[in-house]
């Protein structure tokens, strides 16, 4: 795929713009259906689990009822507080949802299916969700309501606490493999499962690696867990948590603004869905290299990211809400000293054991 | 011409962004203002061809500084009439931080250009600038980067000294504490007889 729009590239830089965009497109359309589908899958995970039906009254098995909704929203009246921040009041879901997209231009889901693919395609993700936070901040502020400021600094000091520690897990990762690009973050992982960055147990290549395992291990978990709290997912959803802030940075927010959080948050789901599978199970990979393909790379993509939002959805289902002190406590005395020590530990086993010593 | 055409666009936004954060009445919109300014000077870098650097700009200061300026300036109770009066009396000195600024700026700039051929930074086109950055920061400037490293310890450990104060009668979560806890030493199960009370 790549290699046609390169090739028409050299040919014609105008059809090159119109492929690239088509590819832009593409991409922002498969995303959002998909949001369509993940909100139905959620509800009916957090419905089974709690031995309710979920909905299954709009289109087969409640197929239709995101779209449904969709267009609820759309169709509702926009209500503008009047003591707030007009401008900042409407951009910041526009700020939320368009951070969310925008992070998907690096992240390969197959062989070069990825709208561009930059060598610090790593750092580029973790620039674009740190300006994530912002959607919130502005929200909450410009709304001039007291629970909407209370969740959008909780959120403010949530989203910085573990951008640190998902900063450092990610350096393992790129210590391990000596590259910032995802492309080939994902190709140094090629060739069965045990040579993810979660089950690194290759010890035919390097005997050593089995000091890595549970080090690599420990990050993919730590990982999976921040990125709960950096995605504001229970059991780390304060900046909503509708038990003390009514709906934290949303209160004010309504129809077509409110949509656009919604939908912003679930792209951003599967961005950290998408990032956990890239950097520690393989990306396109298929657990077990049988010499021929028999399934396309990007359904083994698409699966491994299905597996983890179902552990974020069950996650939701079955762990009760953080406190937010203890939300801190984990970010700053548990996460950060021991992906700091992580890193020091990779670093150490990347020179003096490691194969591919730079 | 595209890139003439971005360079202008992004360099525009960035003086006008930065005229903003002075001339803008509310704190928060000078905060925004900043963020737009540091965005164009990150947009500025990837033209140079300096992404490494424009997306460590983003991270660094739109991800970090400006979320913690955003935070604390929101939390201010701002009078904003107040804040209009101050503005002649301050001015003289603006004037001269301003004036000390420009000059500077343009003794570096009359310096970079009338300098030598030997000033011309190291580009080798074979290595992203990832690896170019990382190649002269830990190997020549490695003494420079260590102590750059101190100073920032330092400063880190002199604000938690300086905030940080033991307050009495503070009741105070402690985690391990709580987890610690069983069911026997937090519960205790009371036969309570009709009509009366546990206290009775």
């Amino acid at each position: 795929m790549m290699t046609i729009i390169q090739s028409a590239g050299d040919f014609s830089p105008l059809i090159w713009f119109g492929l690239k965009t088509a590819q832009v497109l593409g991409f922002v359309i498969v995303l959002a259906l998909l949001v369509a589908a993940l909100v139905l899958a959620d509800r009916k995970i957090w419905a089974a689990v709690q031995m309710r039906k979920g909905p299954n009254v709009v289109g087969a098995f409640g197929l239709l009822q995101t779209i449904a909704d969709a267009l609820k929203f759309f169709f509702k009246e926009i209500i503008i507080p009047d003591g707030s921040d007009k401008f900042l009041f409407i951009i910041a879901p526009v700020i939320t949802l368009v951070m969310a997209f925008v992070a998907w231009a690096v992240i390969p889901v197959a062989p070069g299916w990825v709208i561009s693919d930059i060598n610090i395609g790593v750092l580029y993700v973790l620039a674009i969700s740190s300006l994530g936070v912002y959607g919130i901040i502005i929200g909450g502020w410009a709304s001039n309501s007291k629970y909407p400021f209370m969740g959008a600094l909780r959120s403010a000091a949530q989203m910085i606490s573990y951008e640190v520690s998902i900063g450092f897990i990610i350096l393992t990762v790129i210590f391990v493999t000596g590259t910032m690009n995802l492309t080939e973050i994902v190709d140094a992982q090629k060739g069965g499962f045990w040579n993810w960055h979660m089950f690194y147990l290759n010890v035919m290549d390097n005997p050593w690696n089995i000091l890595l395992f549970p080090i690599l291990f420990y990050m993919g978990i730590l990982f999976f867990i921040s990125a709960l709290a950096e995605s504001n997912r229970p059991p780390f959803d304060l900046p909503e948590a509708e038990s003390e802030l009514v709906a934290g940075y949303q209160v004010e927010y309504s129809s077509t603004p409110f949509l656009m959080y919604f939908f912003g948050e679930y792209v951003n789901i599967m961005l950290l869905c998408g990032m956990m599978t890239i950097l520690f199970l393989g990306g396109w990979h298929a657990p077990v290299d049988l010499g021929f393909q028999f399934l396309p790379p990007v359904f083994w993509f698409f699966i491994k990211c299905a597996f983890l939002f179902w552990m974020f959805a069950m996650v939701k289902a079955i762990v009760p809400r953080y406190r937010y002190d203890q939300l801190m406590r984990l970010g700053w005395k548990v996460f950060l000293p021991t992906s700091l020590f992580a890193v020091f530990a990779v670093a150490t086993w990347v020179t003096f054991l490691g194969d591919k010593v730079a | 011409m595209l890139t003439v055409i971005a360079f202008y666009l992004l360099a525009g936004v960035a003086v006008l962004a930065a005229f903003m954060v002075v001339a803008s009445r509310n704190p928060v919109h000078s905060v925004m203002f900043l963020i737009t300014a540091f965005f164009s000077a990150a947009g500025l870098f990837v033209l140079m061809g300096a992404e490494f650097l424009a997306l460590l700009l983003v991270m660094v200061y739109v991800g970090a500084v400006a979320v913690l300026f955003l935070f604390v300036v929101m939390m201010l109770d701002v009078d904003f009439v107040e804040m209009k009066q101050g503005f002649l009396q301050y001015l003289p000195i603006g004037a001269v931080v301003a004036l000390v600024l420009f000059v500077e700026m343009v003794l570096v700039g009359a310096a970079y250009f009338a300098g030598s051929d030997d000033r011309q930074p190291v580009i080798d086109s074979e290595k992203s600038n990832l690896e170019q950055i990382g190649e002269v920061l830990y190997t020549d400037y490695a003494f420079f980067f260590e102590a750059a490293g101190l100073v920032l310890l330092v400063a880190m450990i002199g604000a938690i000294v300086l905030t940080h104060r033991t307050r009495e009668g503070v009741r105070k979560q402690d985690a391990m504490k709580q987890m610690a806890r069983t069911r026997d030493e937090a519960v205790e199960l009371v036969d309570v007889a009709p009509g009366e009370g546990i206290g009775a």
